[in-house]
């Protein structure tokens, strides 16, 4: 998603002149169409995400819409307090951006993994996450953030492969339906659904995409399939703590719908204390292959 | 003249302090010289500052309603309930402060990212940073420290409060910050080092940072030496002076020393005349 995001940037450059954009050196091979077109409002702060985010926030106080590039965990996590403080308290409209969400870093390791950026982001006062799916809604989800007077959260990852036609970006959308059992997720983890094995099970799946977080009002559709099927599974590359299933759980629960099973497929961690590939850190998590395949007859047996 | 407004500014954040039984004084005290020159001798209209060192938000409030952007009426609810004034500066609520501060190391890169904003705006502003000494420990200090030198943001002033106190104990016991000039001229900056409850020092200490960042050569940084809980005698140089709040002799004292430190200053001023 980095591609699109960094054309989308270029564009709405053209279209409004208060744009800065600050990267914590961080954007190689990425942001040099947007250095050249943003000239003296790009601003490489150095290794230094803290500065970058205050900075940030007194740019806005200034009047400019500012967008601060990371790492997603390095965007989201070091320079915590100053996004709480300097943007979230003030109603800053500072656009946080991270890269590599949930496991994207692959063999980078740990220190690289966001597992816990969305949660830590959602708990802030006045802050709204995107979570693009795939590279297409990237720009729509540029534009969404640009018109949006909050402080914000963009967590970009590989862009998903989903068959057929995606709906437009938007807070809730319907990817999918099934027969037996919900399935709601963010993020690109949602296209492990589509691929084999686990693709033998979609007539099964209902599936939806959160775009937006805190969760908007559950759509009449999705509350009559959830109170239909009566099982709901959640899907995050993110720890379970914070994460999509927390925050779902609470609306779900808020709205009365009675259950039989609600279940998290969630990151893990490390459980074998080895490193690889998103791909493979996202099958230990049994959030992918065979082992998601798995985990999902078994639930769908429930 | 500045000796009066700071007696008055004085005088009126030593009665909050009373009447809401609070400390940090020792930290208002530090700095009230400092506020005073800024906002009478050096600002002008269209500037802001931003006081990091959010401790001795009492010698700000004074100070705004020393011209008038904060009421008596409003003075009198610091510490209160649903007040607009809490102990350190709030967010949003008052207009004249740009950020809610004391979370120690935000202000500097606050001021520096409002100070790059008018440069891009192509706006005549300036900022000015007032920090603490101990605050100087948080890296996000230096990050900003370097990103003012490397950017020669001319329109912003740091001034460093060096009392030589902070939370716990006395600074160069508890993580070492001399040679403090020497790092900081390391870093790119014109360091000028004056003496901060001295209103002639301070204004010699303006003209040369104007003159340099006139010059645009390089960023400034002030470090004005200052005592903790200036001018009270039981409370001077001291850690606790950040802490504990006056008892009614107390009181009595702090007001009896400050009234004979300003009819000395105002003594003298009529003699130098």
């Amino acid at each position: 998603m980095r591609a699109e995001f960094a054309q989308a940037m270029i564009a709405l450059f053209a279209q409004r002149n208060d744009l800065v954009f600050v990267t914590a050196d961080l954007g190689y091979a990425a942001l040099e169409g947007v250095a050249e077109s943003f000239g003296e409002r790009f601003i490489n702060t150095g290794v230094a995400e803290q500065n970058a985010v205050s900075l940030a926030a007194g740019l806005a106080r200034a009047g400019h819409l500012p967008w601060v590039y990371s790492a997603a965990v390095f965007a989201a996590l070091r320079p915590y307090e100053q996004i709480r403080n300097d943007v979230c308290l003030h109603e800053l409209p500072v656009k946080i951006v991270g890269n590599g969400g949930g496991y994207a870093y692959g063999i980078m390791g740990a220190t690289h993994h966001a597992l816990e950026d969305v949660g830590a982001m959602r708990a802030l006062p006045n802050m709204r996450l995107y979570l693009p799916l795939t590279s297409t809604d990237v720009a729509q989800v540029v534009a969404m953030m640009a018109r949006d007077t909050c402080p914000n959260y963009l967590r970009l990852g590989m862009s998903a492969k989903i068959p057929g036609e995606l709906p437009d970006f938007a807070p809730w959308r319907r990817l999918k339906r099934g027969k037996s059992c919900v399935v709601i997720g963010m993020g690109p983890v949602l296209q492990n659904l589509y691929q084999p094995p686990v693709s033998e099970l979609l007539d099964e799946l209902e599936i939806w995409n959160v775009g937006t977080l805190p969760l908007e009002r559950m759509p009449d559709e999705l509350a009559e399939s959830i109170a239909d099927k009566r099982r709901v599974i959640t899907i995050e590359e993110h720890y379970r703590a914070c994460g999509l299933a927390e925050a779902l759980s609470y609306l779900v629960l808020k709205s009365g719908i009675v259950l039989d099973s609600f279940h998290s497929l969630s990151a893990a961690g490390y459980p074998s204390g080895r490193y690889g590939s998103q791909r493979f850190h996202e099958q230990e998590s049994e959030l992918a292959g065979a082992n998601l395949h798995s985990r999902l007859q078994q639930l769908l047996r429930y | 003249m500045l000796e009066e407004r700071v007696y008055s500014v004085k005088r009126r954040f030593l009665a909050m302090y009373k009447k809401a039984n609070a400390g940090h004084i020792g930290s208002s005290l530090s700095c009230a010289e400092i506020l005073v020159f800024l906002k009478f001798a050096w600002m002008k209209q269209d500037d802001s500052i931003v006081l990091s060192k959010g401790h001795a938000a009492a010698a700000l409030y004074s100070l705004f309603a020393e011209v008038g952007l904060l009421s008596e009426t409003q003075i009198a609810t610091f510490y209160e309930d649903g007040t607009l004034l809490p102990a350190l500066p709030p967010f949003n609520g008052i207009k004249e402060i740009p950020f809610a501060t004391g979370s120690l190391g935000h202000g500097l890169a606050v001021s520096a990212g409002m100070a790059l904003g008018a440069r891009l705006n192509r706006q005549d502003k300036r900022f000015f940073c007032v920090t603490s000494d101990g605050e100087l420990d948080e890296g996000s200090v230096w990050e900003a420290a370097l990103f003012i030198a490397h950017h020669r943001l001319s329109n912003l002033v740091w001034i460093v409060d060096r009392n030589r106190i902070q939370g716990i104990g006395r600074t160069e016991d508890v993580l070492g910050l001399e040679p403090l000039d020497a790092k900081l001229r390391a870093f790119g900056y014109h360091v000028i080092i004056v003496e901060g409850h001295d209103f002639a020092a301070l204004l010699a200490a303006r003209d040369e940072s104007v003159r340099i960042q006139e010059s645009a050569a390089a960023p400034v940084v002030i470090i004005a030496n200052t005592v903790k809980g200036n001018g009270i005698s039981y409370m001077q140089d001291t850690v606790h002076s950040h802490y504990l709040p006056m008892t009614d002799s107390q009181y009595d004292e702090a007001l009896a020393e400050i009234a004979r430190a300003h009819a000395a200053a105002m003594s003298g001023a009529r003699n130098a005349r």
